[in-house]
C-alpha cells in the first residue's frame, strides 16, 4: 500500500545534511563520514568555507550581544543547527541572565541532539519545524510558551535562507514572520553569496553543485536580493555587510583571509 | 645559566605577549567562532598555567595535559594546530617565562620538553574524547529523530488506516498483474462479508455480461499508464451469485519515478439505485393494466428501427377495437378494463418472432410493430392473424363479449418515414377501416393521407407560420397540492394552422427541431411567456410571484446565444430569474456532456428553476439525477393513472413514494403531470408531491383564464 502524502518522511543518514556538514566546517565530530565528504568536496570548490562559516558564527555572537544591549531578552533562532560552542543561549543568557530562546530547525538529527543538549537548561527549548511554514512555528507551545509576541525579540535567520529556494518563497516567510513580531524586534540575517570575496561565481556554482545531493540545497544570492529579505526593516549600521565587518569588537581584523568578506550579514529593526 | 637579552619585562606582560604570539600561530588553524581577541584571552590563563607549571617544585608536568584539552575545547582541532601549538611553546615559552636563576637552564628545557610532550597527550586524549562523545551524541540523537519519525509515520499510517477501515466507500488495492492486495470493510461488505473470497480473485476475472464495452479498454489503458483513472458503471457478481452494481472509480498509483504501481478502486454501492430504475424503466415502458409494451416502449423501437441503417423496413398495425365505449358504458370500467386484459393476451399469442411487438397505445387503441418483414405479406398476414384471433368472442362473467377492431397498416423504410408520421398515417388508415363497417384492415394510401397532416407540408409551412403569427400560447395553472393554491403556470405552444386548425406542440416540435427553426420559435415562447409573466407580478397576498415554466429542446441548449439571449428577454421583461422556470426532457440529458450542461448550471445559478421534464418516460438513471443542475422533477401522467381509482395501484403508490422521497433527498421538488381526478390528487398530495398540473384544475387554456384563477384561489 502506497503511503499518503501527509506522512513524514523517514531519515536517510546516508544523505549529506547540512546542519552536519556545518559542524564539520566548524571542526566539530557530529558529522557523519557522507557529510564530512561534501564538506571537503565543498571547500575544495570554494576554498576557505571554513573561515567563512567561523566569521559567520562570531558574527551571530556579536549580534546577540548587540541584541542584550538594545534591550532584547527574547530570541527566536531558526535554522539553529547542530549546537556547538558558543549557542545563541550561551551568549545570550551570560550577557542577561534569564533570557529566553527557542531554537527551531527542520533537521531531525539537529532537532534531537538539540533536545539534549538543552535538557536541564532554563528559558530555552527546541521546535522541530519548517521555516517554509512560519506558522507552524508561531504556533507550536515553545514559542508561544517562551516568547511575548507584544514585546520586541531578536529573529535570527543566520546561515538559513540561503537553503530556500526562490520556489519556497523566503520572502513570504519573511514576511510572515514579521508580521507576527512587535515593532522594536531586530532581525538578523547572514547570506551565502559569492560578492563580496574574492571568489569567482563559478566557485560559487561549484559548492551548488556539491549541495544538490545535500539535505537541502544552496543558492547564492545577490546583494540586491538579501536587502530584500529587509524589506519592513530598518537596516542597523552599518548596514548589509560581510561578516566581519559588521561592528567588529576590535583587536584583529588585520590578516584576515580575504574569503572572509563573502557573503552578507546585517541586523535590522522593525519600525 | 644565562639571563636573555633586554629588560626584563614585568610577568602579567610578558605572559600576555606570549599569549599574542600563541594566538597569532594558532588562530588561522582553528574553527573556533572565538573572535581573534577573545582567543587572546581565553589563551591568556592557559599561559599562565603552563608558566605556573613549569616552575612549580617539585616539578609535575601533568597539569600540562588541561591545557591540551582546554585548546581541544575551543575547536583548535585542525590537524595543523596542534604543531602549531607546540611550536610556539618550543620557541616562547622558556623566552617570555623565564623560571629564573632557580632553575639551570638545562633543566628549563629539560621542563619545557616534558610540558610539550603533557600538552601532546592531553590534547589528543581530548580529541578522542570529544570525538567519541560528540559521535555517541550524534548517533543517539539520530537514533532518537529516527525513533521520532517513525512514530509520527506510525501514527500517520493508523489514521490512514482507520480512514482505510472506517470509510462508508468501498476500497481495494490491487498491484498491476491484478492481484487485490487490502480491502477495505465496507468493500468486503458490498460483496457479500468474505474477504478471503475477495482477495483471492484477479481483478481481470472479475468479468460481468453487462460490462460496457469501454471498461475493460480502459482498464487495459491504466495498466500500460496511459491513463490516470476512469470511471464507470460496473457490475459484479458476489460469490452468491447475486449481482452488485457499482459507481467504479479506479486510480493509477505511481511510484515516485512515475511508474505505475497499484490500482486504487473506489466503490459506491449503487445497487438498489439500478433496481429502482429498472423497474423504473419497465414501467415507464410497460402498461400497468395489461403488461404489453406501452406507447413509449412502442415509439422508441420504431423510431430506432427507422433511424437505422437505411433501407431497413418497418410495418405498423394500428388497431382500435370497435365498439369498445359501449362495452365500458353498459358494464362499467372493471369488465371494460378486463376485456382489455384479455384482448392483450390474445394480441401477445400473435406475436411469433422477436422482430413483432405489440403494445397498448392507450385507451382501447393497440398497435403492432413488424421489424423488417420480408414483404408485405408479413404486414398483413400479422392483421389478418389478429383479425382471426378476436373473432372468438371473450367469455365474461357467463357472458360472451364480442370484439371486433378495426386495423390501420403502414408500411415505410428508414430514410424515408419518421416515426410520428408512420403513427399518424397509421392512426388516418384506422379510421377508414373503421369508416368501411370495421373488422378489417385498410392499407395507408398516400392519396388519402394528403388531406390529413403530413410532416411534409408541416415542415414546408413551418418556416414562415412564426411570421405570419400562427402560433399563440396557452397556459396550464402548476397547483400547490398543499392548499390548492395556483404557483404558476407551464406556457404551452400551440400552431393555429389555417387548413388543419389547432396543432399541439407533439406535432410540430420534433419537426421544428429537425429544421432548426425550434430556436427562434423557441425564443419567440420565451418573450411571450416573459411579458405575460410581468403581468402576472402583481402582488399577491401570499407574497409568490407566479412562475411561469417554458420548454427548452436539447436543440436550444445547444445554440450558442441561448444564455445571452434568454438573460435579454427577462430583462426587458424586467423579471427576476427566480420568476422563470426552465422545462428541459429527460432525454437532453442522456448522454449529455458537461458543454451542454453549462447553459443550465448557469441559469441555476441565477436562481433559475429547471425542472425535469417527463420523467419516468427515459431511462431514468437515478444515480446521474444528483449530478444535474436540477430544481424539480415532473413525474410523467403514466405514474399517476393507477391513482385514479380507489383504492390505487400499490405498486404505483409504492413507486411514487420512492420518487419522491429520493427527490427531496435531492433537494428537490416534485410536481405531477396529468391529474384528472380529486382522488388522484388526494393520493398524490398524501405522498408528498409538491405541485400538480392536469385537467382536475384547468386544461391549458389562454393567460386572461388564469387570472380569474388565481384571483379566485387568493381570495378564498
Ligand atoms: C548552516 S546551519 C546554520 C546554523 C546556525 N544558524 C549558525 O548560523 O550557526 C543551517 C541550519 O538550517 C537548517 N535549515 C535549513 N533549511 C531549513 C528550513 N527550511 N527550516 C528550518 N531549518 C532549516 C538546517 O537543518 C541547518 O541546521
Amino acid at each position: 500500500m502506497e503511503r499518503p502524502a501527509w506522512a513524514p518522511q523517514g531519515i536517510d543518514l546516508s544523505v549529506p545534511s547540512v546542519s552536519r556538514i556545518y559542524d564539520y566546517y566548524l571542526g566539530g565530530s557530529h558529522n557523519f563520514e557522507v557529510d564530512r565528504e561534501a564538506g571537503r568536496r565543498a571547500i575544495e570548490a570554494f576554498p576557505g568555507l571554513p573561515k567563512i562559516m567561523q566569521a559567520n558564527r562570531a558574527f551571530m555572537r556579536r549580534a546577540v550581544r548587540f541584541s542584550v544591549d538594545q534591550g532584547i531578552t527574547q530570541f527566536l533562532d531558526i535554522g539553529s543547527g547542530i549546537p556547538t560552542f558558543g549557542n545563541v543561549h550561551e551568549v545570550a543568557q551570560a550577557a542577561s541572565p534569564g533570557a529566553h530562546v527557542v531554537y527551531v530547525d527542520h533537521d531531525p538529527v539537529a532537532v534531537a541532539h538539540s533536545r539534549a543538549v538543552l535538557e536541564g537548561v532554563e528559558h530555552a527549548a527546541i521546535v522541530a519545524a519548517d521555516l517554509r511554514s512560519p506558522r507552524d512555528i508561531l504556533d507550536s507551545a515553545e514559542v508561544r510558551g517562551l516568547i511575548d509576541l507584544e514585546r520586541p525579540v531578536a529573529l535570527l535567520l543566520v546561515a538559513v535562507l540561503h537553503f530556500l529556494e526562490d520556489a519556497d518563497e523566503p520572502a513570504k516567510a519573511v514576511a510572515e514572520l514579521r508580521e507576527a513580531i512587535a515593532p522594536g524586534s531586530l532581525l538578523v540575517v547572514t547570506h551565502a553569496s559569492v560578492e563580496g570575496g574574492p571568489r569567482r561565481p563559478e566557485e560559487g556554482e561549484r559548492v551548488e553543485n556539491v549541495y544538490r545531493s545535500a539535505s537541502s540545497p544552496l543558492i547564492m544570492r545577490s546583494r540586491a536580493e538579501v536587502e530584500r529579505f529587509f524589506d519592513g526593516f530598518d537596516l542597523v549600521e552599518p548596514g548589509l555587510v560581510s561578516a566581519p565587518l559588521w561592528r567588529p569588537d576590535g583587536s584583529d581584523d588585520d590578516e584576515l583571509d580575504p574569503v572572509v568578506f563573502s557573503g552578507f550579514a546585517g541586523v535590522g529593526r522593525k519600525a | 645559566m644565562t639571563r636573555e637579552p633586554g629588560p626584563e619585562p614585568e610577568p602579567a606582560d610578558s605572559l600576555r605577549r606570549f599569549a599574542i604570539i600563541w594566538s597569532r600561530a594558532i588562530y588561522p588553524a582553528t574553527a573556533t567562532s572565538m573572535t581573534r581577541g577573545e582567543f587572546e584571552e581565553y589563551l591568556l590563563p592557559l599561559a599562565a598555567r603552563l608558566n605556573a607549571t613549569l616552575r612549580a617544585q617539585p616539578f609535575d608536568p601533568r597539569p600540562a595535559a588541561e591545557v591540551g584539552a582546554a585548546l581541544v575545547a575551543a575547536h583548535c582541532t585542525d590537524p595543523a594546530a596542534l604543531a602549531r601549538i607546540l611550536d610556539v611553546v618550543d620557541a616562547y615559552l622558556l623566552l617570555y617565562c623565564p623560571p629564573g636563576p632557580a632553575l639551570p637552564s638545562e633543566e628549563s628545557r629539560t621542563r619545557c620538553n616534558r610540558l610539550q610532550h603533557w600538552v601532546a597527550a592531553g590534547y589528543t586524549r581530548a580529541l578522542q574524547e570529544r570525538t567519541r562523545t560528540e559521535q555517541e551524541a550524534l548517533s543517539r540523537a539520530a537514533l532518537a529523530a529516527r525513533a521520532a519519525t517513525e512514530q509520527a509515520l506510525y501514527e500517520s499510517e493508523v489514521r490512514f488506516r482507520a480512514v482505510f477501515q472506517g470509510a462508508s466507500i468501498g476500497i481495494g488495492i490491487a498491484d498491476m498483474d491484478g492481484r487485490i492486495l487490502d480491502v477495505n470493510a465496507a468493500l468486503t461488505t458490498m460483496f457479500g462479508g468474505l474477504e478471503r473470497h475477495i482477495r483471492s480473485r484477479n481483478v481481470y476475472d472479475w468479468v460481468h455480461p453487462d460490462d460496457a464495452p469501454e471498461v475493460w479498454e480502459m482498464q487495459r489503458q491504466l495498466n500500460r499508464g496511459e491513463r490516470d483513472h476512469y470511471r464507470m458503471e460496473k457490475a459484479y457478481y458476489r460469490p452468491d451469485g447475486t449481482v452488485l452494481w457499482t459507481n467504479l472509480t479506479v486510480s493509477l498509483l505511481r511510484d515516485a519515478g512515475g511508474v505505475p504501481q497499484y490500482m486504487l478502486a473506489l466503490m459506491e454501492d449503487i445497487t438498489e439505485e439500478r433496481l429502482l430504475s429498472e423497474r423504473l424503466r419497465y414501467e415507464a415502458t410497460h402498461d400497468a393494466l395489461t403488461g404489453l409494451a406501452n406507447r413509449n416502449l412502442f415509439f422508441e423501437r420504431l423510431e430506432q428501427t427507422l433511424d437505422g441503417p437505411d433501407g431497413v423496413g418497418v410495418g405498423v398495425c394500428y388497431l382500435d377495437l370497435d365498439g369498445f365505449k359501449d362495452v365500458n358504458d353498459s358494464l362499467g370500467h372493471a369488465v371494460g378494463d378486463r376485456l382489455l386484459v384479455a384482448v392483450a393476451e390474445r394480441l401477445q399469442a400473435c406475436v411469433t418472432s422477436p422482430d413483432q411487438l405489440v403494445a397498448r397505445i392507450g385507451g382501447d387503441e393497440f398497435a403492432a410493430l413488424v421489424v423488417n418483414p420480408a414483404s408485405r405479406a408479413d404486414i398483413t398476414g400479422l392483421a389478418d392473424l389478429i383479425l382471426a384471433a378476436l373473432a372468438d368472442p371473450i367469455r365474461m362473467d357467463g357472458r360472451d363479449l364480442s370484439v371486433r377492431c378495426s386495423i390501420g397498416i403502414v408500411e415505410g423504410q428508414a430514410g424515408s418515414l419518421g416515426p410520428a408520421e408512420a403513427l399518424r398515417s397509421a392512426d388516418i388508415t384506422m379510421y377508414r377501416a373503421k369508416a368501411a363497417g370495421g373488422n378489417r384492415f385498410e392499407l395507408a394510401d398516400p392519396d388519402s393521407d394528403a388531406r390529413a397532416i403530413t410532416r411534409h407540408g408541416l415542415t414546408n409551412r413551418l418556416p414562415t407560420a412564426l411570421e405570419r403569427g400562427e402560433f399563440f400560447i396557452e397556459y396550464q395553472p402548476l397547483v400547490r397540492l398543499g392548499d390548492g393554491s395556483v404557483r404558476g403556470a407551464e406556457a404551452l405552444v400551440r400552431w393555429c394552422h389555417p387548413v388543419h386548425g389547432v396543432l399541439g406542440p407533439d406535432q410540430f416540435i420534433p419537426l421544428a427541431e429537425s429544421t432548426g427553426l425550434i430556436v427562434p420559435l423557441g425564443h419567440w415562447v420565451l418573450q411571450q411567456a416573459a411579458w405575460q409573466a410581468r403581468d402576472w407580478q402583481f402582488p399577491r397576498s401570499d407574497g409568490h410571484p407566479l412562475r411561469i415554466n417554458v420548454n427548452l429542446s436539447p436543440a436550444q441548449l445547444g445554440h450558442p446565444g441561448l444564455v445571452p439571449e434568454t438573460l435579454a428577454v427577462i430583462k426587458d421583461a424586467g423579471l427576476e430569474p427566480t420568476a422563470l422556470c426552465l422545462e428541459v426532457t429527460e432525454s437532453a440529458f442522456i448522454g449529455a456532456d458537461e458543454e451542454l450542461m453549462r447553459p443550465l448550471r448557469e441559469f441555476a445559478e441565477l436562481g433559475m428553476a429547471i425542472a425535469l421534464d417527463d420523467f419516468g418516460t427515459g431511462y431514468s438513471n437515478l444515480a446521474s439525477l444528483r449530478r444535474l443542475p436540477i430544481t424539480t422533477l415532473k413525474l410523467d401522467r403514466s405514474f399517476t393513472r393507477g391513482m385514479q381509482q380507489q383504492p390505487a395501484d400499490p405498486v404505483d403508490v409504492k413507486i411514487v413514494e420512492i420518487v419522491v422521497d429520493l427527490a427531496h433527498t435531492l433537494g428537490l421538488s416534485v410536481t405531477v403531470e396529468g391529474v384528472e381526478t380529486g382522488t388522484q390528487a388526494e393520493h398524490l398530495r398524501a405522498l408528498g408531491c409538491d405541485t400538480a398540473q392536469g385537467w382536475y384544475y384547468a386544461r391549458p387554456g389562454p393567460p386572461e383564464r388564469l387570472h380569474s384563477l388565481s384571483l379566485v384561489d387568493t381570495t378564498t
